[in-house]
Protein backbone atom coordinates (compact mmCIF):
# COMPACT_ATOMS: atom_id res chain seq x y z
CA UNK A 1 0.00 0.00 0.00
CA UNK A 2 1.19 3.37 -1.27
CA UNK A 3 1.03 6.16 1.65
CA UNK A 4 0.80 8.83 -0.41
CA UNK A 5 -1.56 7.48 -3.08
CA UNK A 6 -4.18 6.06 -1.37
CA UNK A 7 -4.20 9.40 1.13
CA UNK A 8 -3.76 11.78 -1.34
CA UNK A 9 -6.90 13.72 -0.67
CA UNK A 10 -5.72 13.60 3.22
CA UNK A 11 -2.50 15.02 2.17
CA UNK A 12 -4.12 18.08 0.54
CA UNK A 13 -5.66 18.56 3.15
CA UNK A 14 -3.23 18.82 5.52
CA UNK A 15 -0.65 20.62 2.83
CA UNK A 16 -3.36 23.24 2.44
CA UNK A 17 -4.10 23.60 6.40
CA UNK A 18 -0.23 23.96 6.96
CA UNK A 19 0.10 26.78 4.10
CA UNK A 20 -3.52 28.75 5.10
CA UNK A 21 -2.14 28.70 9.15
CA UNK A 22 1.47 29.86 8.33
CA UNK A 23 -0.39 32.56 6.31
CA UNK A 24 -2.93 34.10 8.60
CA UNK A 25 -0.16 33.69 11.12
CA UNK A 26 2.30 35.20 9.53
CA UNK A 27 0.07 38.29 8.60
CA UNK A 28 -1.07 38.36 12.17
CA UNK A 29 2.60 38.57 13.32
CA UNK A 30 3.30 41.48 10.84
CA UNK A 31 0.62 43.41 11.74
CA UNK A 32 0.99 42.82 15.59
CA UNK A 33 4.85 43.10 15.02
CA UNK A 34 5.23 46.04 13.63
CA UNK A 35 2.57 47.86 15.93
CA UNK A 36 4.87 46.82 18.71
CA UNK A 37 7.89 47.81 17.18
CA UNK A 38 6.32 51.47 16.86
CA UNK A 39 5.42 51.19 20.40
CA UNK A 40 8.92 50.46 21.74
CA UNK A 41 10.40 53.29 20.10
CA UNK A 42 8.03 55.54 20.79
CA UNK A 43 8.21 58.49 23.02
CA UNK A 44 5.32 57.62 24.69
CA UNK A 45 6.69 55.69 28.24
CA UNK A 46 3.65 53.32 28.80
CA UNK A 47 3.65 51.97 25.40
CA UNK A 48 7.28 51.24 25.38
CA UNK A 49 7.21 49.60 28.55
CA UNK A 50 4.20 47.28 27.10
CA UNK A 51 6.54 46.48 23.97
CA UNK A 52 9.20 45.83 26.38
CA UNK A 53 6.84 43.25 28.35
CA UNK A 54 5.00 42.32 25.28
CA UNK A 55 8.64 40.51 23.70
CA UNK A 56 9.97 39.55 27.02
CA UNK A 57 6.85 37.62 27.92
CA UNK A 58 6.25 35.76 24.54
CA UNK A 59 10.19 35.46 23.96
CA UNK A 60 10.47 33.23 27.15
CA UNK A 61 7.30 31.51 26.76
CA UNK A 62 7.12 27.75 25.13
CA UNK A 63 4.92 27.90 22.04
CA UNK A 64 2.98 24.71 23.45
CA UNK A 65 2.44 26.94 26.81
CA UNK A 66 0.65 29.63 24.78
CA UNK A 67 -1.69 26.67 22.98
CA UNK A 68 -2.24 26.03 26.06
CA UNK A 69 -3.66 29.27 26.87
CA UNK A 70 -5.62 29.64 23.32
CA UNK A 71 -7.26 26.62 23.95
CA UNK A 72 -8.13 26.52 27.66
CA UNK A 73 -8.12 30.62 28.66
CA UNK A 74 -9.19 32.20 25.19
CA UNK A 75 -12.40 30.63 24.90
CA UNK A 76 -13.25 31.50 28.30
CA UNK A 77 -12.16 34.64 27.86
CA UNK A 78 -14.37 35.56 24.67
CA UNK A 79 -16.61 32.96 24.58
CA UNK A 80 -16.92 28.99 24.38
CA UNK A 81 -16.82 27.24 21.13
CA UNK A 82 -14.50 29.25 18.78
CA UNK A 83 -13.02 26.96 16.17
CA UNK A 84 -9.62 25.88 16.79
CA UNK A 85 -8.00 27.30 13.59
CA UNK A 86 -8.30 30.80 14.79
CA UNK A 87 -7.61 29.98 17.91
CA UNK A 88 -4.38 28.22 16.63
CA UNK A 89 -3.26 31.31 14.50
CA UNK A 90 -3.76 33.34 17.56
CA UNK A 91 -1.25 30.98 18.95
CA UNK A 92 1.55 31.28 16.66
CA UNK A 93 1.02 34.82 15.44
CA UNK A 94 1.17 36.21 18.93
CA UNK A 95 4.37 33.83 19.55
CA UNK A 96 6.13 35.18 16.71
CA UNK A 97 4.73 38.78 16.53
CA UNK A 98 7.95 38.74 19.18
CA UNK A 99 10.20 38.02 16.94
CA UNK A 100 9.07 40.05 14.41
CA UNK A 101 9.21 43.11 16.75
CA UNK A 102 12.82 42.53 17.75
CA UNK A 103 14.17 42.47 14.16
CA UNK A 104 12.00 45.66 13.10
CA UNK A 105 13.21 47.55 15.83
CA UNK A 106 16.80 46.28 15.07
CA UNK A 107 16.27 47.00 11.60
CA UNK A 108 15.68 50.23 12.57
CA UNK A 109 18.35 50.91 14.61
CA UNK A 110 20.82 49.74 11.29
CA UNK A 111 19.15 53.48 9.86
CA UNK A 112 22.26 56.08 10.08
CA UNK A 113 21.85 58.38 12.45
CA UNK A 114 21.93 61.34 9.61
CA UNK A 115 18.87 59.96 8.36
CA UNK A 116 16.91 60.15 11.23
CA UNK A 117 18.56 63.99 11.56
CA UNK A 118 17.65 65.30 8.48
CA UNK A 119 14.21 64.38 8.54
CA UNK A 120 13.90 65.91 12.04
CA UNK A 121 15.60 69.54 10.63
CA UNK A 122 13.16 68.99 7.51
CA UNK A 123 10.19 69.21 10.43
CA UNK A 124 9.05 66.27 10.20
CA UNK A 125 7.13 64.83 13.13
CA UNK A 126 7.89 60.94 14.82
CA UNK A 127 5.47 59.21 12.58
CA UNK A 128 6.10 61.12 9.88
CA UNK A 129 9.85 60.74 9.65
CA UNK A 130 9.31 56.77 11.32
CA UNK A 131 7.01 56.71 7.76
CA UNK A 132 8.56 58.12 4.79
CA UNK A 133 12.37 57.82 6.60
CA UNK A 134 12.98 55.29 8.48
CA UNK A 135 10.88 52.47 7.86
CA UNK A 136 11.59 52.03 4.12
CA UNK A 137 14.97 51.97 4.85
CA UNK A 138 14.80 49.69 7.76
CA UNK A 139 12.75 46.99 4.96
CA UNK A 140 16.37 45.97 3.63
CA UNK A 141 17.81 45.09 6.36
CA UNK A 142 14.61 43.14 8.10
CA UNK A 143 14.11 40.96 5.00
CA UNK A 144 16.52 38.44 5.96
CA UNK A 145 15.67 37.92 9.43
CA UNK A 146 11.86 37.98 8.47
CA UNK A 147 12.58 35.09 5.73
CA UNK A 148 14.08 32.96 8.82
CA UNK A 149 11.11 33.90 11.45
CA UNK A 150 8.14 33.03 9.06
CA UNK A 151 10.38 29.85 7.91
CA UNK A 152 10.60 29.25 11.91
CA UNK A 153 7.23 29.58 12.09
CA UNK A 154 6.21 27.15 9.49
CA UNK A 155 8.01 24.53 11.24
CA UNK A 156 6.23 25.59 14.70
CA UNK A 157 2.64 25.75 13.24
CA UNK A 158 3.29 21.72 13.40
CA UNK A 159 2.37 22.28 17.13
CA UNK A 160 -0.86 23.24 16.11
CA UNK A 161 -1.87 19.67 14.62
CA UNK A 162 -1.43 18.45 18.18
CA UNK A 163 -4.12 20.51 19.44
CA UNK A 164 -6.43 18.85 16.50
CA UNK A 165 -6.18 21.55 13.67
CA UNK A 166 -5.81 19.76 10.15
CA UNK A 167 -2.37 20.59 8.91
CA UNK A 168 0.67 17.99 8.28
CA UNK A 169 1.80 17.54 11.54
CA UNK A 170 -2.20 16.40 12.44
CA UNK A 171 -2.70 13.66 9.11
CA UNK A 172 0.64 12.23 9.88
CA UNK A 173 -0.59 11.55 13.64
CA UNK A 174 -4.05 10.35 11.88
CA UNK A 175 -1.89 7.77 9.26
CA UNK A 176 0.14 6.62 11.67
CA UNK A 177 -2.43 5.69 14.12
CA UNK A 178 -4.28 3.95 11.20
CA UNK A 179 -1.19 1.72 10.99
CA UNK A 180 0.67 2.92 7.79
CA UNK A 181 4.73 2.90 8.10
CA UNK A 182 6.12 5.74 9.42
CA UNK A 183 8.82 5.79 7.40
CA UNK A 184 6.93 7.04 4.57
CA UNK A 185 4.83 9.00 6.11
CA UNK A 186 7.80 10.78 7.76
CA UNK A 187 9.62 11.10 3.92
CA UNK A 188 6.15 12.64 2.22
CA UNK A 189 5.69 14.91 5.38
CA UNK A 190 8.89 16.01 5.33
CA UNK A 191 9.31 16.42 1.93
CA UNK A 192 5.84 18.53 1.85
CA UNK A 193 7.22 20.70 4.66
CA UNK A 194 10.43 21.45 2.33
CA UNK A 195 8.46 22.62 -0.27
CA UNK A 196 6.43 25.37 1.74
CA UNK A 197 10.51 26.31 3.46
CA UNK A 198 11.86 26.39 -0.18
CA UNK A 199 8.61 28.42 -1.32
CA UNK A 200 9.21 31.12 1.56
CA UNK A 201 12.90 31.39 1.07
CA UNK A 202 12.43 31.81 -2.64
CA UNK A 203 9.90 34.79 -1.85
CA UNK A 204 11.95 36.38 -0.18
CA UNK A 205 15.01 36.31 -2.39
CA UNK A 206 12.98 37.52 -5.04
CA UNK A 207 11.81 40.33 -2.63
CA UNK A 208 15.57 41.24 -1.47
CA UNK A 209 16.31 41.37 -4.94
CA UNK A 210 13.93 43.76 -5.70
CA UNK A 211 14.51 46.28 -2.44
CA UNK A 212 18.08 45.84 -3.69
CA UNK A 213 19.71 49.35 -4.13
CA UNK A 214 23.50 50.30 -5.15
CA UNK A 215 25.44 51.76 -2.36
CA UNK B 1 20.56 54.96 16.33
CA UNK B 2 19.43 55.60 19.55
CA UNK B 3 15.39 55.65 19.96
CA UNK B 4 15.68 59.27 20.82
CA UNK B 5 16.95 60.91 17.64
CA UNK B 6 13.11 60.09 16.32
CA UNK B 7 11.86 62.97 17.97
CA UNK B 8 12.42 66.07 18.96
CA UNK B 9 13.52 66.75 22.79
CA UNK B 10 9.61 67.07 23.46
CA UNK B 11 9.10 71.06 24.69
CA UNK B 12 6.28 72.25 26.79
CA UNK B 13 3.40 71.59 24.64
CA UNK B 14 5.11 67.87 23.43
CA UNK B 15 4.86 67.50 26.90
CA UNK B 16 1.75 68.17 27.79
CA UNK B 17 0.99 65.84 24.33
CA UNK B 18 2.71 62.92 26.23
CA UNK B 19 1.50 62.80 28.65
CA UNK B 20 -1.65 63.01 27.64
CA UNK B 21 -0.79 60.21 25.33
CA UNK B 22 0.66 58.71 27.79
CA UNK B 23 -2.01 58.60 30.48
CA UNK B 24 -4.47 57.49 27.48
CA UNK B 25 -2.19 54.47 26.45
CA UNK B 26 -2.33 53.14 30.53
CA UNK B 27 -5.94 53.82 30.35
CA UNK B 28 -6.56 51.91 27.24
CA UNK B 29 -3.86 48.82 28.44
CA UNK B 30 -5.32 48.70 32.28
CA UNK B 31 -8.71 48.46 30.85
CA UNK B 32 -7.78 45.68 28.34
CA UNK B 33 -6.22 43.78 30.84
CA UNK B 34 -9.30 44.93 33.49
CA UNK B 35 -11.46 43.22 30.99
CA UNK B 36 -9.36 39.94 30.78
CA UNK B 37 -9.27 39.62 34.76
CA UNK B 38 -12.65 40.88 34.82
CA UNK B 39 -14.19 37.74 32.50
CA UNK B 40 -11.66 35.27 34.12
CA UNK B 41 -12.74 36.20 37.48
CA UNK B 42 -16.12 35.93 36.68
CA UNK B 43 -15.95 32.41 35.57
CA UNK B 44 -14.54 31.86 39.19
CA UNK B 45 -11.01 31.39 38.18
CA UNK B 46 -9.54 34.03 40.88
CA UNK B 47 -12.12 32.40 43.41
CA UNK B 48 -9.08 31.93 46.85
CA UNK B 49 -10.52 28.07 46.20
CA UNK B 50 -9.30 27.84 42.81
CA UNK B 51 -5.38 29.22 43.81
CA UNK B 52 -6.07 26.61 47.56
CA UNK B 53 -5.06 23.94 45.23
CA UNK B 54 -1.33 24.61 45.57
CA UNK B 55 -1.70 24.71 49.24
CA UNK B 56 -1.96 20.35 48.82
CA UNK B 57 1.35 18.90 49.29
CA UNK B 58 0.29 15.98 46.26
CA UNK B 59 -0.13 19.28 43.66
CA UNK B 60 3.25 20.42 44.98
CA UNK B 61 4.98 16.84 44.67
CA UNK B 62 3.77 17.30 40.59
CA UNK B 63 4.79 20.38 39.74
CA UNK B 64 7.94 19.65 41.32
CA UNK B 65 8.61 16.08 39.75
CA UNK B 66 7.53 17.98 36.27
CA UNK B 67 9.85 20.80 36.56
CA UNK B 68 12.55 18.18 37.46
CA UNK B 69 11.39 16.01 34.65
CA UNK B 70 12.25 19.45 32.31
CA UNK B 71 15.35 20.21 33.77
CA UNK B 72 16.51 16.68 33.21
CA UNK B 73 15.49 16.17 29.66
CA UNK B 74 16.93 19.94 29.18
CA UNK B 75 20.68 18.38 31.02
CA UNK B 76 21.06 15.78 28.85
CA UNK B 77 19.40 17.72 25.46
CA UNK B 78 22.06 20.12 25.98
CA UNK B 79 24.77 18.17 26.81
CA UNK B 80 23.97 15.84 24.05
CA UNK B 81 23.44 18.52 21.27
CA UNK B 82 26.47 20.37 22.26
CA UNK B 83 28.58 17.17 21.54
CA UNK B 84 26.51 16.59 18.68
CA UNK B 85 27.12 19.97 17.60
CA UNK B 86 30.69 19.46 17.33
CA UNK B 87 31.04 16.30 15.57
CA UNK B 88 28.37 17.93 12.74
CA UNK B 89 30.37 21.21 12.61
CA UNK B 90 33.91 19.72 12.33
CA UNK B 91 32.51 16.81 9.77
CA UNK B 92 31.27 20.13 8.26
CA UNK B 93 34.39 21.85 7.65
CA UNK B 94 36.50 18.84 7.13
CA UNK B 95 38.59 18.19 4.11
CA UNK B 96 37.48 14.65 3.27
CA UNK B 97 34.69 15.48 0.61
CA UNK B 98 32.07 12.75 2.02
CA UNK B 99 32.35 13.58 5.40
CA UNK B 100 31.89 17.09 4.50
CA UNK B 101 28.49 16.35 2.45
CA UNK B 102 27.63 14.10 5.13
CA UNK B 103 27.84 16.43 7.50
CA UNK B 104 26.45 19.19 5.40
CA UNK B 105 23.06 16.91 4.29
CA UNK B 106 22.23 16.18 8.04
CA UNK B 107 22.38 19.53 8.68
CA UNK B 108 20.40 21.12 6.28
CA UNK B 109 17.93 18.24 6.20
CA UNK B 110 16.99 18.10 9.86
CA UNK B 111 17.02 21.98 10.27
CA UNK B 112 14.52 22.39 7.58
CA UNK B 113 11.80 19.79 9.58
CA UNK B 114 10.01 20.09 12.51
CA UNK B 115 11.35 19.73 15.81
CA UNK B 116 7.91 17.89 16.23
CA UNK B 117 7.26 16.05 13.84
CA UNK B 118 11.37 14.07 14.69
CA UNK B 119 10.09 13.54 17.84
CA UNK B 120 7.29 12.25 16.77
CA UNK B 121 8.42 9.84 14.27
CA UNK B 122 11.06 8.61 16.99
CA UNK B 123 7.97 8.05 19.38
CA UNK B 124 5.93 5.67 16.64
CA UNK B 125 9.03 4.13 16.56
CA UNK B 126 10.70 5.23 12.98
CA UNK B 127 14.22 4.17 14.45
CA UNK B 128 13.44 0.30 15.57
CA UNK B 129 11.89 0.74 11.68
CA UNK B 130 15.34 1.70 10.50
CA UNK B 131 16.77 -0.63 12.32
CA UNK B 132 14.96 -3.33 12.00
CA UNK B 133 13.50 -3.57 8.65
CA UNK B 134 16.18 -1.40 6.24
CA UNK B 135 19.46 -2.28 8.39
CA UNK B 136 18.26 -5.86 8.61
CA UNK B 137 20.10 -5.69 12.39
CA UNK B 138 19.09 -8.24 15.20
CA UNK B 139 17.24 -6.99 18.29
CA UNK B 140 15.19 -3.79 18.41
CA UNK B 141 15.34 -0.38 19.07
CA UNK B 142 12.63 0.50 21.79
CA UNK B 143 12.51 4.28 22.44
CA UNK B 144 10.55 5.61 25.67
CA UNK B 145 8.73 8.92 25.30
CA UNK B 146 11.24 10.35 27.71
CA UNK B 147 14.51 9.06 25.02
CA UNK B 148 12.22 10.46 22.18
CA UNK B 149 12.28 13.77 22.91
CA UNK B 150 15.89 13.79 24.10
CA UNK B 151 16.62 12.50 20.72
CA UNK B 152 15.12 14.82 19.13
CA UNK B 153 15.81 17.77 20.54
CA UNK B 154 19.90 16.47 20.32
CA UNK B 155 19.20 16.14 16.38
CA UNK B 156 17.22 19.28 16.08
CA UNK B 157 19.38 21.68 18.23
CA UNK B 158 22.73 19.76 17.48
CA UNK B 159 21.96 20.86 14.20
CA UNK B 160 21.51 24.30 14.84
CA UNK B 161 24.46 24.70 17.58
CA UNK B 162 26.90 23.22 14.78
CA UNK B 163 25.96 25.91 12.64
CA UNK B 164 26.52 28.14 15.13
CA UNK B 165 30.14 26.60 15.52
CA UNK B 166 30.65 26.38 12.58
CA UNK B 167 30.12 30.77 12.25
CA UNK B 168 32.00 30.74 14.88
CA UNK B 169 35.19 28.74 13.56
CA UNK B 170 35.00 30.75 10.09
CA UNK B 171 35.21 34.05 12.15
CA UNK B 172 38.87 32.95 13.89
CA UNK B 173 41.28 35.00 11.56
CA UNK B 174 43.56 32.27 9.50
CA UNK B 175 46.64 33.91 10.69
CA UNK B 176 45.48 31.43 13.83
CA UNK B 177 45.46 27.98 11.63
CA UNK B 178 48.33 29.31 9.73
CA UNK B 179 50.48 29.78 12.23
CA UNK B 180 49.29 26.87 14.04
CA UNK B 181 50.30 24.45 11.31
CA UNK B 182 53.79 26.54 11.14
CA UNK B 183 54.34 25.27 14.63
CA UNK B 184 53.95 21.82 13.21
CA UNK B 185 50.34 21.15 14.88
CA UNK B 186 48.48 18.29 13.29
CA UNK B 187 44.83 19.32 11.67
CA UNK B 188 43.37 17.27 14.77
CA UNK B 189 45.43 19.37 17.55
CA UNK B 190 44.68 22.90 15.77
CA UNK B 191 41.13 21.94 15.95
CA UNK B 192 41.01 21.30 18.92
CA UNK B 193 42.95 24.00 20.84
CA UNK B 194 42.83 26.61 18.97
CA UNK B 195 39.86 27.11 16.64
CA UNK B 196 37.39 25.50 18.94
CA UNK B 197 38.29 27.51 22.40
CA UNK B 198 38.07 30.94 20.15
CA UNK B 199 34.70 29.82 18.63
CA UNK B 200 33.30 28.92 21.54
CA UNK B 201 34.36 32.03 23.07
CA UNK B 202 33.13 34.26 20.73
CA UNK B 203 29.67 32.33 20.30
CA UNK B 204 28.98 31.81 23.67
CA UNK B 205 25.86 34.31 23.74
CA UNK B 206 25.03 32.73 20.64
CA UNK B 207 25.09 29.30 22.21
CA UNK B 208 23.32 30.64 25.56
CA UNK B 209 20.57 31.55 23.81
CA UNK B 210 19.96 28.72 21.53
CA UNK B 211 20.03 26.55 24.66
CA UNK B 212 16.73 28.93 25.53
CA UNK B 213 15.71 27.18 22.78
CA UNK B 214 16.29 23.63 23.86
CA UNK B 215 14.48 24.58 27.33
CA UNK B 216 11.15 26.08 25.30
CA UNK B 217 11.39 23.06 23.34
CA UNK B 218 11.23 20.34 26.12
CA UNK B 219 8.02 21.48 26.54
CA UNK B 220 7.16 19.22 23.11
CA UNK B 221 6.93 16.44 25.75
CA UNK B 222 3.46 17.41 25.92
CA UNK B 223 2.19 16.15 22.52
CA UNK B 224 3.91 12.94 23.57
CA UNK B 225 2.39 12.55 26.68
CA UNK B 226 5.88 12.27 28.33
CA UNK B 227 5.12 14.10 32.20
CA UNK B 228 7.36 16.98 32.09
CA UNK B 229 5.99 20.49 33.75
CA UNK B 230 3.50 21.03 30.93
CA UNK B 231 1.71 18.11 30.92
CA UNK B 232 1.99 17.85 34.80
CA UNK B 233 0.08 21.30 34.39
CA UNK B 234 -2.73 20.17 31.93
CA UNK B 235 -3.03 16.91 34.43
CA UNK B 236 -3.50 18.55 37.56
CA UNK B 237 -5.92 20.92 35.85
CA UNK B 238 -7.94 18.52 33.84
CA UNK B 239 -7.77 16.41 37.45
CA UNK B 240 -8.93 18.49 40.11
CA UNK B 241 -11.95 19.83 39.87
CA UNK B 242 -12.69 23.01 42.50
CA UNK B 243 -16.97 24.00 42.52
CA UNK B 244 -17.57 22.72 39.43
CA UNK B 245 -14.84 24.32 37.27
CA UNK B 246 -11.36 23.20 36.38
CA UNK B 247 -8.56 25.22 37.61
CA UNK B 248 -6.61 25.84 33.79
CA UNK B 249 -6.17 29.69 34.58
CA UNK B 250 -3.84 29.30 37.78
CA UNK B 251 -2.56 26.50 37.18
CA UNK B 252 -1.17 27.82 33.38
CA UNK B 253 -0.01 31.43 35.26
CA UNK B 254 1.79 28.92 38.15
CA UNK B 255 3.35 27.04 35.48
CA UNK B 256 4.05 30.17 32.94
CA UNK B 257 5.77 31.79 35.27
CA UNK B 258 8.26 28.65 36.09
CA UNK B 259 9.30 28.79 32.34
CA UNK B 260 9.34 32.13 32.32
CA UNK B 261 11.37 32.29 34.95
CA UNK B 262 14.07 29.52 33.98
CA UNK B 263 14.32 31.46 30.16
CA UNK B 264 14.98 34.58 31.41
CA UNK B 265 17.59 33.23 34.10
CA UNK B 266 19.61 31.60 30.59
CA UNK B 267 18.62 34.49 28.59
CA UNK B 268 20.15 37.09 31.03
CA UNK B 269 22.95 35.11 31.21
CA UNK B 270 23.81 35.02 27.71
CA UNK B 271 23.52 39.04 27.84
CA UNK B 272 26.11 39.00 30.70
CA UNK B 273 28.66 37.13 28.98
CA UNK B 274 28.08 39.24 26.23
CA UNK B 275 28.70 42.75 27.80
CA UNK B 276 31.92 41.12 29.55
CA UNK B 277 33.50 39.96 26.34
CA UNK B 278 32.60 43.20 24.86
CA UNK B 279 34.65 45.07 27.57
CA UNK B 280 38.04 42.98 26.95
CA UNK B 281 40.42 44.31 24.53
CA UNK B 282 41.93 40.74 23.58
CA UNK B 283 41.07 37.73 21.33
CA UNK B 284 38.15 37.98 18.62
CA UNK B 285 35.11 39.61 18.28
CA UNK B 286 31.95 38.12 21.06
CA UNK B 287 29.02 37.79 18.85
CA UNK B 288 25.40 39.61 20.13
CA UNK B 289 23.22 37.28 22.19
CA UNK B 290 20.58 36.31 19.28
CA UNK B 291 19.31 33.44 18.71
CA UNK B 292 20.14 31.67 14.91
CA UNK B 293 16.69 31.63 13.99
CA UNK B 294 15.27 35.20 14.67
CA UNK B 295 18.98 36.88 13.87
CA UNK B 296 20.53 35.13 10.40
CA UNK B 297 23.28 37.25 9.99
CA UNK B 298 25.18 35.14 13.14
CA UNK B 299 25.74 32.22 10.81
CA UNK B 300 26.77 33.56 7.80
CA UNK B 301 30.20 34.80 8.42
Amino acid sequence: MNVLLDNLALFREGFIGTVELTAASALLAMVLGVTIAGCRVSPVPPLRIFGTAWVTLLRNTPLTLLFLVAFFVIPEILFPGINSFLLAVLACGFYTSSFVCEAVRSGVNTVPLGQAEAARSLGMTFLQSMRMIVLPQATRTVVPPLSSIFIALTKNTAVAGAFDNVDLFNIAKVLSNDGYDILMIFFWITLAYLVITFTISGLFRLLERRLEVAR
Amino acid sequence: MSANVLYDAPGPKARVRNRIYSVAGTLVLLALVGAVIARLASQGQFAPAMWDIFNYAGIRQNILDGLLATLEVFALASVFSLAFAVLLAVGRLSEHRVVSAAATGFIELFRSIPLLITIFALWVGIADKLWADVLHLPGSLAISPMWALIIGLTIYNGCVQAEVLRAGINSVPKGQSEAAYALGMRKTQVMATVLIPQAVRSMLPTIISQLVVTLKDTSLGYIILFPEMLQTARLIASNVQVEGAYPYVPVIIVIGSIYLALCLALSSLATWIEKRGRRTKTGIAVHAAAEPAEDPTVLEQ
